[in-house]
């Protein structure tokens, strides 16, 4: 099963990613990061089909795919 | 036993593990990974030089692993024509939004492409001035406010946004000169295509290539990221139609 990597210290919580995709897997988190963004977390329980389309949309290039 | 998993989407290589000083949801940061993404694809990284200009994309030369040159305001067209004059083995592009190309820079662009210097610009349009404080544009939609238009972008007063994509694809000159934003998926793919075949065009030395990018500037819009994208859809790409407007083939230069 595929997975994505959102890393904490470079996302600023835009939510673009959320938009994109397909599963609704992405969501903005609780928690804020060393820049005092509430950064994008991935939720690992659901089904990612490893499209890539969060990382190919994330204007930080924080997302990294794995499938 | 589960296959190995293997990365699907990493960081390209020529764009440097560093966060982008953009704010959040900008597309600059999009527009930078495709180039790098090109860089890499290739295989120029050795034998590149950019050309940033003033603006928010100033920067460039802390984001990618290339050799970066930074030019006055508006002339990254004219220091990337002297750059490719002394060294034309090497891959040349400038990087700029539209206050710098398309208001104060828009005569060394255009004469740039009429020479048909062997070069990519890659033109980042979010109708605003960006890092100055959200002043009216060249290309600044009709009725959008600015900070310099409180009441609306008015022709009578400020004419209509230019549409340089177009200007310089009527231009003898140019190999290549598409338009491409980053509102769906299928935008997505179309916008790394173009920008692929800018760099690939220049490395087959067939002239002036030109990409031109709608990007949401959302802090100067007063929007949120996901609105400003809307709003891209929605008012920009019915003004400035995606597609490549010009593409020279090989046989063409012969």
């Amino acid at each position: 099963m595929a997975r994505i990597e959102i890393k904490q210290s470079l996302c600023k919580g835009c939510a673009l990613c959320t938009t994109l995709c397909p599963e609704g897997l992405i969501e903005i988190g609780k928690r804020l990061n060393e820049s005092g963004y509430f950064f994008a977390v991935f939720r690992e329980e659901g089904t990612c089909k490893g499209c890539a389309l969060c990382a190919k949309i994330c204007p930080d290039v924080a997302i990294e795919v794995w499938k | 036993m589960q296959a190995a998993e293997k990365k699907v989407f990493e960081r390209p290589r020529t764009l440097k593990e560093v966060p982008f000083h953009f704010c959040p949801g900008c597309h600059h940061g999009i527009a930078h990974r495709m180039v790098a993404e090109a860089i890499d694809k290739f295989q120029l990284r050795e034998r590149t030089i950019g050309v940033a200009s003033v603006g928010c994309s100033v920067f460039l030369y802390d984001y990618f692993d290339v050799d970066v040159i930074e030019a006055p305001h508006g002339r990254a067209a004219a220091v990337a024509t002297g750059v490719k004059r002394a060294r034309n083995d090497r891959i040349v592009f400038s990087y700029q939004g539209d206050g710098d190309l398309a208001s104060i820079g828009i005569a060394e662009t255009i004469h740039t492409a009429n020479r048909g210097e062997n070069i990519t610009i890659i033109f980042i349009n979010n109708t605003v001035y960006g890092m100055t404080g959200g002043q009216l544009a060249p290309t600044t939609l009709l009725g959008q406010k600015t900070s310099t238009s409180p009441y609306g972008r008015d022709f009578m007063q400020d004419g209509y946004p230019i549409r340089m994509t177009e200007i310089l694809a009527t231009l003898e000159g140019t190999a290549f000169a598409a338009r491409v934003a980053f509102t769906t998926p299928k935008n997505i793919n179309m916008a790394k295509k173009a920008i692929e075949k800018a760099f690939q065009f220049q490395k087959e030395e067939l002239g002036f290539t030109f990409v031109e990018v709608l990007s949401a500037c959302p802090t100067n819009w007063g929007l949120s990221p996901v609105d400003s994208m809307k709003r891209v859809e929605n008012e920009m790409i019915p003004y400035f139609p995606l597609g490549i407007f010009k593409e020279r083939k090989a046989a063409d230069v012969l």
